[in-house]
């Protein structure tokens, strides 16, 4: 540029920058980026952006049937309908056909095959979106149906896997059960979990002037859903840039999930050179996408007369849907947490990947390690009513210590006074043993109305199980008017990514919050990147940004030294000065002027930043490795009231105490671990998947699948982080990652509700209690409780 | 329209040098400026593209309205606003498509999520669940009618102070339901009156604690008039 901007005007901010009009007040830590943006409705999401007029609107054929051959798809009547542009079906893609996201396995548009109820069969471009949709309904469809298998674990024994089974061992198993003290065994289902993302999947097509398409999306992969696009469309990666500004919500349902429609729209937008619109129907989105997988689960386990786990055998078997998807690394989540917090001694872990009939079953806030962790919590709450114990004292006995410190996948654990402190501290602090006693004397005294209480703990490993994941990139602008642009692969999902990442930035050049802003995520600024998952987002793209920053200050550092003739040691970044020398000696320079000197110095003001997760590994072949760069606890107690006669029963209370290392944004990571309860409170309460017996869904919209309201969040609900404690691991400055760990903290609730239910048999009876916990699965625990004979217990796997 | 005419039109937004101001463009692309609406911060490429579909409405005025619409007046956000439309399109849709007043969101589409509730003549309702038709004469109020001459509503400083919002998508909804729990005296003020009022909509994030701190904070600033 010929001019350098005068740096005395006031900061010239656009309407929509929120940080410029965010309250006045002081706050402890900034808020969300989006702020302002959010609260006056101008926040835009995909639905809300302008597009060209003639933008053409995408409605897609389902297919009715679970299972089948599709003999005839007559599509005329559909072309000829009024306002259609294109209709295509899989003959239409010109490159791959299959967007499996690991694997093979996942047709754009099914072919001859035909694999669960709402599979794309072929997609229509119309005028509008109500034309596209009448249209749609014009097909023909003819599908020879066979026999579907929905059951997952008739699947697992028939062999019918997506991926091979995989094991976990670590010493000899069959020794420790043949010599253990005590054996229980026992199974259960785990439900899934409709992501209900309150903004459904949406993408915005628009072709541009070569061989190429620009598309927006609401998605948590923008690298793979631009490398799924340009494969189906056969043309070179460069060709093809993926946006995503924000989602309405992700929780890992838009991390594999949001490429098939970004692809279809990129095709037809292609095809027809206009821009193309997407935004799947609320049911469509329910019955066509993927879930959190349901799983079902087994242990035999052996312990001692003190409770301690000495080993056995846990099976995890994964419903994962038609295709493996991302279900081989979901089911080793799983399996990684099936010992939670304690040590199983000497043990065997097996996990299955079953394949059903049903859509391909995904991603979702903890990626199969909560329905891990519900098998060992399980165990713990059953060893205590075997030994007539308080579940509570069996969980400490059983919690990873020194001694009792490798996992059975040949990870040490670091931090096992941790776990210990957060759980007596929680302990203590919730009053846990003076609120048993009094539970126990309201319960003597109520018949009907059973109160139960539950501390769980939560050990969390971090870090993306696929090693080469665990990398991030990100681009730094600095421009001479001083203000600094930073984007990274990561992607805001409402998590409070950007405003963390831009917190690092502003921390490591010494500058107010308000001076970085980011912008969307880009391929084109930013390539290759991992999706924002694993809870990884902060973690991994914080420290490419701060990489960034770190390189720029260097050269700043260097160009002062020089052109200041400061001392290049002393130098620093403060205040939005840059500092060097103490108090009569102190020379300051402005940001601003010194960023503009740099300019003319010919210094470049720009750096692209990376991160790789340090010290990672695992061996499948062996199933042991390191494949968590550390691990994340928490601890939380839930108080529950259950009616014995209906079934009904209220969270009363709940008290938590998180570890997030050193947190970033306390604000932030506070409201991730209440939204985390209560989803997963969702997840083992009241949101039931309900299918018919063809495969088909039947809860398919928020009236028939109950997400947690406000008048579910519990009235006494106390949530702290755990302060003073930083990450063991040279994390992003000390903190540990949020997004997935306080999703399990809900197991209290679970294990809550059995706690009342067992003081119908004077706690000394296991209750089967699946999940979700509906009132119906209550009310049925109940009248099982109550049919056992009161002299009798229940007796001991036989040995 | 052919598709002739559609690609000029086209042609015609791809070029940032054009002024849009010719009537045929006027024709093709409904600004929300040319609405005369205060949405803020609307580009003057702003077009969305619903605006081309025959089922969505109209907003001209100079001539009758096609064939098959109907002619209604809406007073939204204080501006009286003409609309054609559908005797089928909903409300949600004829505010979003017809007025490019997306700050009101389409969530679940039945009812059931409360992320487009919005105020008619004062009341909360979904609008997705209503006809726009039903509407000719009414008072509504959406989120982006919340800020009065720059200032924002206590119920917006209220959101923002208490960060009772994490995706944001749920954020218009909550705000407006909010609203007419806090002018409605036959609902209490305990948080518990509170959370049973607000069970229509759903934080799928569970913000629900901060979101009912917000509202709590809001009560006397909404209550003293200043609403």
């Amino acid at each position: 540029m010929r001019t350098l901007t005068d740096l005395s005007r006031p900061p010239a901010g656009p309407e929509t920058t929120d940080r410029h009009t965010a309250p006045a007040e002081p706050r402890q830590a900034p808020t969300h980026d989006s702020a302002t943006l959010h609260v006056t409705g101008r926040a835009r999401y995909l639905d809300d952006q302008p597009a060209p007029v003639d933008a053409l609107h995408v409605a897609v054929g389902l297919s009715p049937t679970a299972r089948g051959r599709l003999t005839q798809l007559n599509l005329d009547a559909v072309r000829r309908a009024p306002g259609v542009v294109d209709v295509i079906t899989v003959v239409d893609i010109p490159g791959k056909t299959d967007v499996g996201p690991v694997f093979p396995g996942d047709p754009l548009l099914a072919d001859a095959e035909v694999r669960y109820v709402g599979q794309p069969l072929f997609a229509v471009a119309a005028t509008d979106f109500k034309a596209a949709r009448r249209a749609v309904a014009l097909a023909e469809v003819e599908i020879d149906a066979q026999p579907a298998q929905l059951d997952a674990v008739a699947a697992a024994e028939a062999e019918e896997w997506v991926r091979p089974p995989h094991v976990q061992q670590s010493g000899n198993w069959q020794q420790a059960l043949a010599g253990a003290a005590h054996v229980l065994e026992a199974e259960q289902f785990v439900g899934g979990q409709e992501h209900f993302y309150l903004e459904g999947q949406a993408c915005l097509a628009l072709p541009n002037e070569d061989d190429g398409v620009i598309v927006h999306t609401s998605s948590q992969h923008p690298s793979e859903v631009q490398k799924l696009i340009a494969e189906v469309l056969g043309v070179a990666f460069h060709a093809v840039t993926v946006e995503v500004r924000r989602m309405g919500g992700g929780f890992g349902g838009k991390e594999t999930q949001a490429a098939p429609w970004a692809c279809l729209a990129a095709l037809l937008a292609r095809r027809t050179g206009r821009a193309v619109r997407m935004r799947l129907p609320r049911g469509d989105d329910m019955r066509a996408t993927g879930k959190r997988h349901p799983f079902h689960n087994r242990y035999r386990l052996g312990f001692d007369a003190q409770g301690v786990l000495t080993g056995g055998d846990i099976t995890v078997i994964g419903d994962c849907g038609h295709s493996p998807d991302l279900s081989e690394a979901i089911v080793d989540r799983a399996m990684f947490h099936a010992d939670n917090a304690y040590s199983l001694g000497d043990a065997r872990v097996t996990g299955i990947p079953a394949r059903t009939h049903n859509p391909s079953n995904t991603a979702f806030r903890g990626f199969g390690g909560p329905q891990g962790m519900m098998i060992v919590e399980r165990a713990m709450d059953d060893i205590a009513r075997h030994l007539g114990e308080d579940p509570l004292t069996i969980r400490k006995r059983n919690l990873y210590r020194p001694g009792r410190d490798v996992t059975h996948y040949g990870q040490h654990v670091e931090q096992t006074a941790l776990l210990h402190e957060i759980v007596s501290r929680l302990e203590t602090d919730s009053d846990y043993w003076a609120r048993r006693d009094a539970i126990r004397t309201y319960n003597a005294s109520s018949p009907v109305l059973k109160k139960g209480l539950a501390l769980t703990p939560v050990k969390f490993g971090i870090s993306f199980t696929a090693k080469h994941l665990n990398q991030a990139g990100a681009l730094l602008h600095i421009y001479t008017d001083g203000s600094v642009m930073i984007n990274h692969g990561g992607t805001e999902m409402g998590q409070g990514l950007h405003t963390k990442v831009g917190q690092v930035v502003a921390r490591e050049l010494g500058l107010d919050n308000s001076a970085v802003r980011i912008s969307a995520t880009r391929t084109d600024k930013v390539p290759n990147t991992s999706p924002t998952a694993a809870s990884s987002g902060a973690d991994l793209n914080g420290m490419a940004a701060r990489n960034a920053a770190m390189q720029v200050r260097e050269r700043l550092f260097d160009f002062a030294a020089e052109h200041y003739q400061f001392d290049r040691e002393a130098i620093r970044l403060e205040n939005g000065d840059l500092v060097v020398g103490h108090g009569e000696n102190e020379h300051r320079i402005a940001w601003g002027e010194l960023i503009q000197a740099a300019y003319l110095g010919r210094v470049s003001l720009s750096a692209t930043g990376f991160y790789a997760t340090p010290l990672i590994h695992y061996d499948r072949t062996t199933g042991q490795g390191r494949p968590f760069y550390y691990y994340a606890h928490g601890a939380a107690v839930s108080e529950v009231i259950v009616d014995t006669l209906s079934g009904e029963y209220r969270v009363t209370r709940v008290d938590i105490l998180h570890d997030v290392g050193d947190s970033l944004n306390p604000a932030i990571d506070t409201g991730q671990v209440e939204g985390g309860f209560i989803q997963g409170m969702g997840w083992l309460t009241s949101e039931e998947l309900k299918w018919d017996a063809t495969g088909r869904l039947l809860s398919d919209g928020p009236a028939t699948y109950k997400i947690p309201t406000i008048g579910d969040t519990p009235p006494d609900f106390c949530v702290s982080l755990l302060e003073g404690h930083p990450n063991s691991q040279a994390s992003l400055y000390r903190s540990k990652a949020v997004g997935e760990p306080p999703f399990m903290l809900a197991i209290s609730v679970w294990s809550a509700l059995r706690d009342a239910l067992s003081s119908l048999a004077d706690y000394r009876v296991r209750p089967a209690l699946d999940t979700p916990a509906t009132p119906e699965r209550v009310l049925f625990a109940a009248q099982d409780l109550r049919r056992v004979p009161e002299t009798k217990t229940p007796a001991e796997t036989p040995r | 329209m052919d598709d002739r005419e559609r690609l000029e039109a086209e042609v015609s937004y791809y070029d940032p040098t054009r002024q849009p101001a010719s009537p045929s463009r006027r024709h093709f692309l409904k600004t929300a400026g040319a609405s005369g609406l205060a949405v803020a911060a609307a580009p003057a490429l702003s077009s969305v593209s619903y605006a081309g579909s025959p089922d969505d409405p109209d907003t001209q005025t100079d001539a009758p309205p096609a064939e098959g619409k109907q002619r209604i007046t809406l007073v939204v956000n204080g501006q009286r606003q003409q609309l054609d439309v559908a005797p089928n399109v909903i409300l949600l849709d004829a505010l979003r498509h017809g007025l490019q007043l997306t700050g009101t969101k389409k969530g679940c589409d039945h009812g059931q999520c409360g992320a487009c509730t919005i105020l008619v003549n004062g009341t909360s309702i979904n609008s997705c669940l209503s006809l726009a038709v039903t509407h000719d004469g009414d008072e509504i109020t959406t989120v982006e009618g919340l800020e009065k001459d720059g200032q924002q509503h206590p119920l917006q400083q209220a959101f923002l102070k208490h960060d009772a919002y994490q995706c944001g998508y749920c954020t218009a909804g909550q705000m407006m339901s909010a609203l007419a729990v806090l002018q409605d005296d036959d609902i209490g003020t305990r948080d518990a009156d509170v959370r049973e009022a607000m069970s229509g909509n759903i934080c799928r994030c569970g913000a629900y604690k901060n979101i009912v701190a917000a509202i709590q904070s809001a009560r006397s600033a909404v209550k003293g008039g200043k609403a």
